[in-house]
Order: C-alpha cells, then sequence, then structure tokens
C-alpha cells in the first residue's frame, strides 16, 4: 500500500487537485461578484446542474459540444435572470429565490433525463461529445510542471483565464467599483446617480455565466455524462469558498484551490481500505472546519475592533 | 436686474399622509451669496431644499433655476443641472478611498475600459487644492474624522461641477474650531462663485456666515432679510414667536405635588470627546409636568434615550420615587412605573406591521389579562383594544386594521393610549404632537393633564415652544447638554426671555438651576 505522503507530492496529485478545483472556483468567482454587489446568489448550485444537464443534452443533439457550452452558458443567464426578476421586480427574499432554483434545477432535470434518455440516473447513453483536452506546448515536456499543468479539459485554462478577468473586472473597471458601491452602502451608491437595479443585473448574469461554466465542466469534461444532482454541493462549497475570501479575489482563489486540495486528498484515499462513507465526506468536513475556524477569527476581529 | 439664480414661488408641499411640510413658501437665491435658512426642526428647511434638490415635489408652486421653470424629476437631474447637496448623513462608502469616492458613478478611464486610477488621484487632489482642502485623497474613508467626511462630501458636490452647494445642518456635527474651519473654506467657494444655501439652527453661526437670512417658521417663510437688517434676538422671535396663546391652565387641577416621583442626578454623557450631557439633575413630582425647553440637539435626545434605556451614560443614576432604575433592563423600568412617549413614533413608538391591536398591547403584551402563558389571550385583547380605541377615539376601520394605514394624528393617538393604560408613575413624551393635526395635538395635550390630574409624574420635552408654554406647570431649558434655566411657574414668562435661555444668550446661576432637582 503506497504511503499516504507518497501520493500527495506526486506531481499527479497537483493534476487532480486544479481537475477537482474548476467547479468549485467557478462557483466560488461567480459567488464573489455576486457578494460584492450585496447578494447572495445561493441558486449556484442549481444554476450548475441546470448547466451540466442543458450543456450535455444539445452536445449529444447538435453533437458538438461547443454548442453544448454556448446552450449552458445561456441557461446558467437564464437562472439569473429569473433570479434577478424574483429579487429585484417581484422583491422576494433572495435565499427564498434560490432555494426555489435550486430544488427546481434538482428536480426538472431528473425529469427532463427521463423524458430524453429513459433513464432517471444517467444520460450516459445519449454519447454526448465532450470538451476537448489540450496540451500545451513546451510546457508539456517540462517535468512536474508539466504532469501538473498540461493536458487538463479547455475549461481549465478557462477557468484561469476567469480568474484575471474577473480581476481586472472587480479592481480596474468602472463596473468593478461601481458593483462593489452598490453591496457595501445603496443609498450611497444610488446618490451619486448609480442604477442599482442594473448593476445588480448585472452582477447575477456574471455569476450565473460563472456557475454555469462550472457546471458545465462537470458533464462534459470531469465525467462524460450527465447524472443526477452530480454537482453535489459544488456550488455551496463555492459559496463558502467566497463568503471566506472575504471580498479579495485572491483569497477566495486560494481558499477554492484549498477546497479543492481535500477533495483531491478524498480521492486519493479512496484506494485505501478505508470505509468510502468516510473519505467522501471529508471535503465537506474540511469546508465545515474551515468555516468554524474563519468565524473564530472573524469573531476575535469584531471583539477587537469593538474594544479599540 | 435679475442676478437670481433660484427662484422659488409658491411653494407648498403637502405629504400624502396629509403633513404640510411648506405652505407658500417663496425665496429667492442671488447668484455668489452664502444664504442661509434657520427655523427649527420640523420648520420646513429640509423638505425645502428636497424640493430644489429633486428628492420631493412641491404639491403646488414653481422653481425657476437660471431663468427657466425646472422640474427636477430626481437627484440625478438637479446635480446634472449644478445643484449639490451634503446631506446630514453622509453617502459615502467607507471602505472605498477618498478619490474613489469622489469620482465613483463619474470615473476617469484609460483605454475606454479600465479605471483610471491616477488621473482620479490627480483629479481630486487638484480639485481639494483648488478649494483650499487639506487632504490626503488616497486614505479610506472609513478612517476619517467626520468633519474631513464632510470636506469629502463637498468635493463630490464639486467634482459634479455644482454651483449651487445646499449644506443641511453642516455644523451639527463639527466642533467649534471645524466650523471656523468650514466657515473660512465657504467664503473662499463664494469668491469661486459659487451660491451656498446654509440650513441651520444654531444664530450666532448664521449671522456669522450668510449675506442673507430667511426665517421658516413652522412651514413658512417668515422673511428674507440682509445679514445686517437682521439681530439675533429678532430671528428668535421669528423663529419661535407664538401665534395663538391657549391656555390648559382651567383644565388643571389642584394637586398636592408630595411625593418626588421621578429623579434624575448628575448624568454626564462624552460621545467621541463631545460633551453631549453635562451635570444634568432635575426632579418631577407626581401631579406636576415638567417641560423641557430647548432647541433641537442640545442633548435632550441622549438625555431621554438614556433615561429610558435605549443607550447608555458615563454616569448618573435616576429613580422612580425611591427605586434606582440606572441598571435595570428596559422591560424592569416600565415595570417599576416608567411609560415612554417617543419621538420617531414611525420607528421607536409602533411596530408598522403590526395591526392598532397589537400596537396597543405591545408595551405590556405579559400582563396577565391578555398573555394566558401559552398563547395570548385574544379575546381579552379584543376588548381592551375596542375600549381604548373608542376612549381614545382613533379613526381605524378596526383593531386588526395595520397601523400604517392610519394617519399620523391617529397612530400617535395609540401610543398615547398604550403609554397611559400602563398606570405609569412617570410619563416620558418626547415631542408628543409633532407633525400632527391640531385635533389630534389638543386631544393628546387634554389626556396629559388628565394623567396629571390623577397623580402622575409627566416630563414633557418638546422644542414646540407653545407646547411646553401651555401644558407645563415648571420648566426647564436645556443649552448644549446643561440645564441653564428653571422656571417653577411658566406664568408671566415670555417666549423672548425663554428664547434668549434657548440659544444660550443667558444663564440663570446655579442656585436657580438646582432648584429643578429639590423643588
Amino acid at each position: 500500500m503506497p504511503d499516504l505522503f507518497e501520493i500527495i507530492f506526486k506531481p499527479e496529485f497537483g493534476f487532480t487537485v486544479i481537475r477537482v478545483v474548476v467547479p468549485i472556483l467557478f462557483a466560488a468567482l461567480g459567488a464573489y461578484i455576486a457578494s460584492s454587489a450585496g447578494i447572495g446568489n445561493i441558486a449556484m448550485e442549481g444554476t450548475m446542474l441546470m448547466a451540466a444537464f442543458v450543456g450535455t443534452i444539445c452536445s449529444a443533439i447538435f453533437q458538438n459540444p461547443w454548442i453544448g457550452l454556448m446552450c449552458a452558458v445561456l441557461s446558467g443567464v437564464l437562472m439569473s435572470l429569473i433570479l434577478t426578476y424574483f429579487t429585484l421586480v417581484l422583491k422576494t427574499n433572495n435565499i427564498l429565490g434560490g432555494i426555489a432554483l435550486n430544488l427546481f434545477a434538482s428536480s426538472f432535470t431528473v425529469f427532463l433525463l427521463f423524458i430524453v434518455t429513459g433513464s432517471k440516473g444517467t444520460s450516459a447513453t445519449l454519447g454526448a461529445k465532450t470538451l476537448p483536452k489540450i496540451d500545451i506546448p513546451i510546457l508539456k515536456d517540462i517535468p512536474v510542471l508539466g504532469t501538473i499543468f498540461s493536458g487538463h479539459n479547455v475549461l481549465v485554462y478557462i477557468m484561469f483565464a476567469a480568474v484575471i478577468l474577473v480581476y481586472f473586472l472587480m479592481y480596474q473597471t468602472p463596473l468593478g467599483l461601481r458593483i462593489k458601491a452598490v453591496g457595501k452602502d445603496e443609498h450611497a451608491a444610488e446618490s451619486v446617480g448609480i442604477n442599482i437595479n442594473r448593476i445588480k443585473t448585472i452582477a447575477l448574469v456574471l455569476s450565473g455565466v460563472l456557475a454555469s461554466l462550472g457546471g458545465v465542466y462537470m458533464s462534459m469534461g470531469y465525467l462524460s455524462f450527465f447524472s443526477k444532482n452530480m454537482t453535489n454541493g459544488r456550488g455551496f462549497i463555492g459559496l463558502a469558498a467566497a463568503a471566506m475570501g472575504h471580498g479579495n479575489i485572491w483569497m477566495v482563489t486560494i481558499t477554492s484551490f484549498l477546497f479543492g486540495a481535500f477533495d483531491a486528498l478524498a480521492n486519493a484515499l479512496a484506494l485505501y481500505a478505508l470505509p468510502s462513507e468516510i473519505i467522501i465526506t471529508i471535503p465537506y468536513v474540511a469546508v465545515f472546519g474551515a468555516i468554524v475556524i474563519y468565524s473564530i477569527f472573524e469573531w476575535r476581529n469584531r471583539r477587537a475592533r469593538g474594544e479599540e | 436686474m435679475n442676478d437670481n439664480i433660484l427662484e422659488l414661488t409658491g411653494i407648498t408641499k403637502i405629504y400624502s399622509n396629509g403633513v404640510v411640510a411648506n405652505r407658500n413658501v417663496s425665496v429667492s437665491f442671488r447668484k455668489g451669496e452664502i444664504h442661509s435658512v434657520v427655523g427649527e426642526n420640523g420648520a420646513g428647511k429640509s423638505t425645502l431644499m428636497k424640493m430644489i434638490f429633486g428628492i420631493e415635489h412641491p404639491s403646488v408652486g414653481k422653481i425657476v433655476y437660471k431663468g427657466k421653470e425646472v422640474h427636477f424629476a430626481n437627484s440625478m437631474e438637479a446635480i446634472k443641472n449644478g445643484i449639490g447637496m451634503v446631506h446630514q448623513h453622509f453617502m459615502m462608502i467607507d471602505d472605498f478611498t477618498v478619490a474613489e469616492n469622489i469620482v465613483l458613478g463619474m470615473e476617469p478611464l484609460k483605454n475606454k475600459i479600465f479605471l483610471n486610477k491616477k488621473e482620479s488621484v490627480r483629479i481630486t487632489k487638484e480639485l481639494a487644492q483648488k478649494y483650499n482642502f487639506d487632504m490626503d485623497v488616497t486614505l479610506h474613508v472609513g478612517r476619517l474624522a467626520v468633519s474631513a467626511k464632510q470636506k469629502v462630501e463637498i468635493l463630490k458636490t464639486l467634482y459634479r461641477n455644482a454651483e449651487v452647494i445646499i449644506l443641511d445642518e453642516p455644523t451639527a456635527v463639527l466642533t467649534p474650531q471645524e466650523t471656523e474651519v468650514l466657515f473660512d473654506n465657504l467664503k473662499h467657494f463664494k469668491e469661486m462663485g459659487h451660491t451656498i444655501l446654509f440650513i441651520s439652527h444654531k444664530l450666532n453661526e448664521v449671522k456669522a456666515i450668510s449675506d442673507r437670512i430667511t426665517v421658516m417658521q413652522n412651514g413658512e417663510s417668515r422673511g428674507t432679510y440682509d445679514n445686517k437688517d437682521i439681530t439675533i434676538d429678532q430671528m428668535t422671535e421669528l423663529m419661535v414667536g407664538r401665534k395663538i396663546i391657549m391656555s390648559y391652565d382651567q383644565f388643571k387641577e389642584p394637586t398636592d405635588k408630595a411625593v418626588m416621583a421621578f429623579k434624575v442626578e448628575n448624568i454626564n454623557l462624552n460621545k467621541k470627546g463631545i460633551e453631549v450631557l453635562k451635570h444634568v439633575s432635575f426632579g418631577v413630582r407626581a401631579g406636576e409636568i415638567l417641560g423641557i425647553a430647548g432647541v433641537q440637539g442640545n442633548g435632550q435626545n441622549e438625555l431621554i434615550s438614556g433615561l429610558v434605556g435605549l443607550s447608555r451614560f458615563n454616569t448618573g443614576k435616576w429613580f422612580i420615587e425611591n427605586k434606582e432604575l440606572t441598571s435595570l433592563t428596559i422591560e424592569q423600568k416600565r415595570h417599576s412605573g416608567l411609560a415612554y412617549i417617543p419621538e420617531d413614533r414611525m420607528k421607536d413608538g409602533i411596530a408598522q406591521g403590526a395591526s392598532v391591536a397589537e400596537n396597543l398591547i405591545s408595551s405590556y403584551y405579559k400582563r396577565e389579562d391578555i398573555n394566558g402563558k401559552i398563547f395570548m389571550n385574544n379575546k381579552g385583547i379584543n376588548t381592551l383594544a375596542n375600549r381604548l380605541i373608542e376612549m381614545f377615539s382613533v379613526k381605524t376601520k378596526s383593531s386588526k386594521s395595520k397601523i400604517e394605514s392610519l394617519s399620523g394624528g391617529n397612530i400617535q393617538k395609540v401610543v398615547v393610549a398604550r403609554e397611559t393604560n400602563t398606570s405609569p408613575k412617570i410619563l416620558i413624551a418626547e415631542q408628543p404632537t409633532r407633525g400632527i393635526d391640531i385635533g389630534s395635538e389638543e386631544f393628546i395635550h387634554h389626556e396629559l393633564i388628565k394623567m396629571r390630574n390623577k397623580d402622575v409624574a409627566i416630563l414633557l420635552v418638546s422644542a414646540d415652544l407653545n407646547e411646553v408654554m401651555e401644558v407645563s406647570d415648571r420648566l426647564i431649558v436645556m443649552y448644549e447638554g446643561e440645564i441653564v434655566a428653571h422656571f417653577d411657574t411658566v406664568k408671566g414668562l415670555t417666549d423672548k426671555e425663554l428664547g434668549l435661555y434657548m440659544l444660550g444668550a443667558k444663564r440663570q446661576d446655579e442656585e436657580s438651576i438646582r432648584r429643578a432637582l429639590t423643588c
């Protein structure tokens, strides 16, 4: 039986971390934008699931993964617009709207899956095309780095690009500044003529697009088919990462990778003769533990500030 | 000859709940002047300014700006036309830097997409220098002192090219030294051609800074004067001058006033280095009404909110009869016989989403006749509510109607009904009739006097001179957090004399002030 440290310190482990972090980091980026605008978008999970389903179905129908990807992103935009309509027009509580969308996505995808494939479990029989893997020239021949970073699904590279783009959006453009202004103090933002509803809509749509990229990765990259509830809480883990990143995109990214590492660890431990029920709880226990630690720090900070 | 930049003609503003905020006000503002609008709180100054700034819209009347009649739909249109306003409550984002706050919404760009942060800093720095503001624009606003935050707000209006700058009570948050600096800045603005509308109730400041002064009282303009043509005394008379003198004396029955029902000893409160309350001591006997007069913002709010338990003092003790209330919870204070009619009835007086009946019992819902341990006794509540509604002739469809559907006067009657129904030993009434119709006002005054006749001690705080003079038995005056005068009787006291104490021009000797506690 191989030593655990041997597994973790192999380049292949790095490769796995990147492989599993994709949906979490996309969700975290989306949640980060939404929460910067002052909205807790807990519909991330449902949006991802819907995109995973729509992507693979459209890919099968058109026999083209790129059309599948586009349809998935459209479904993400649509889900976000529904949430926007709930919260900004009908003025429902965004948590309730998010719960409704999550429940809807979880059951509606199974319903459609059954209609399309006759199965309530997976879409494996459809033979949908998946998104391609990319070998990076030069990089792929470098030892260690090549093993870790090359040969991933195209969405992995889109993810790295997304981190950079979101950074520029949030830190270097007027839109980013306004999104943050709206999130910090609506009235102050409104008093200088910022259209709050417009900004919030944009933020939610962007978060929906990012969520859908994370979702479509699940069914067209990580796996090659859709299976019932396949996102399995990754949207919520992303939300947790975004919250713990404390409004700082680098912290959001690092926290996501931390969660990804625990996920990869769980995968690695599957080789051991441990009860699988315990192993699959590792990522979630890690999130739970991280949130407890984070909350204690926050509480201490608040207390320290209060005593100033 | 028309150098007026802004003219208001016949402006009347009636809010949807029937409150008249402004009645037929006509004022004109000249280009390049510092024009003060003075009046007590509730005199309609702020509403008038909000109409100029597009936040509120006049019910009747017209606003002419630069020779053209304007109807600003919102503040953005006013800003685009060169009108800026610095609100009492700052509209800024604490986590952003000074520069970011100033440019927010009109950010300089580079390559047409990206924020030009260097340019933002450069422009705001230049702007600050041009207007003699000394500040580091890269600091986060949350770390600035209040006076610096105010400067940022002013810079925000200047960045948006404001020609007319409205300052709503800008000195309320400043120390005297900071006020002087602000005044120097304002004079500089004037030289640069800006028109300043300065809203205040501090007359010495108004006198120091203004070219012209408009006095408002009770929603109406009492005229615009050149600074040199009006004295502080005259302004006071116009501001607080009473029109109809009523007296409730005939309804007051003799009470023996044997018991000292409520006693307050040596209250001090220090907020961020400013002494808000200084050695406040007084007593109220059972069966009398003690009025606290004073211009708003001289510590009355802080005093009352501390006494009822909503906030804390640095030092001080207070008692009902001989029971000390100081560190009791609000519930315990109320159990000891305290009742409270708060100034802000919508926020503190009622629960807006709840029914009339629920609001009528909210301060004693644990009482046995309405609370049956596990379930509320709805029958009991209804009987009680209907009795109170009838007694106080509250105009409502039923006791189950939402309280927010009622008019201001009727809402206040619900509050008074609830607070008097607890058979208190001391009733603290804070501005009990502000902004309500005359009918309800009289009704509430009669209720207060009925309570007094039943040997309840009443502490009445009001910025409305009519009210304190008509209703009180004794009177104290607060100025800058201190009691500066005590009167055993209001008979023979003139508005003018009272005004001098209220504005800090006169002060009684310590011995007389001490009688507020011992008499």
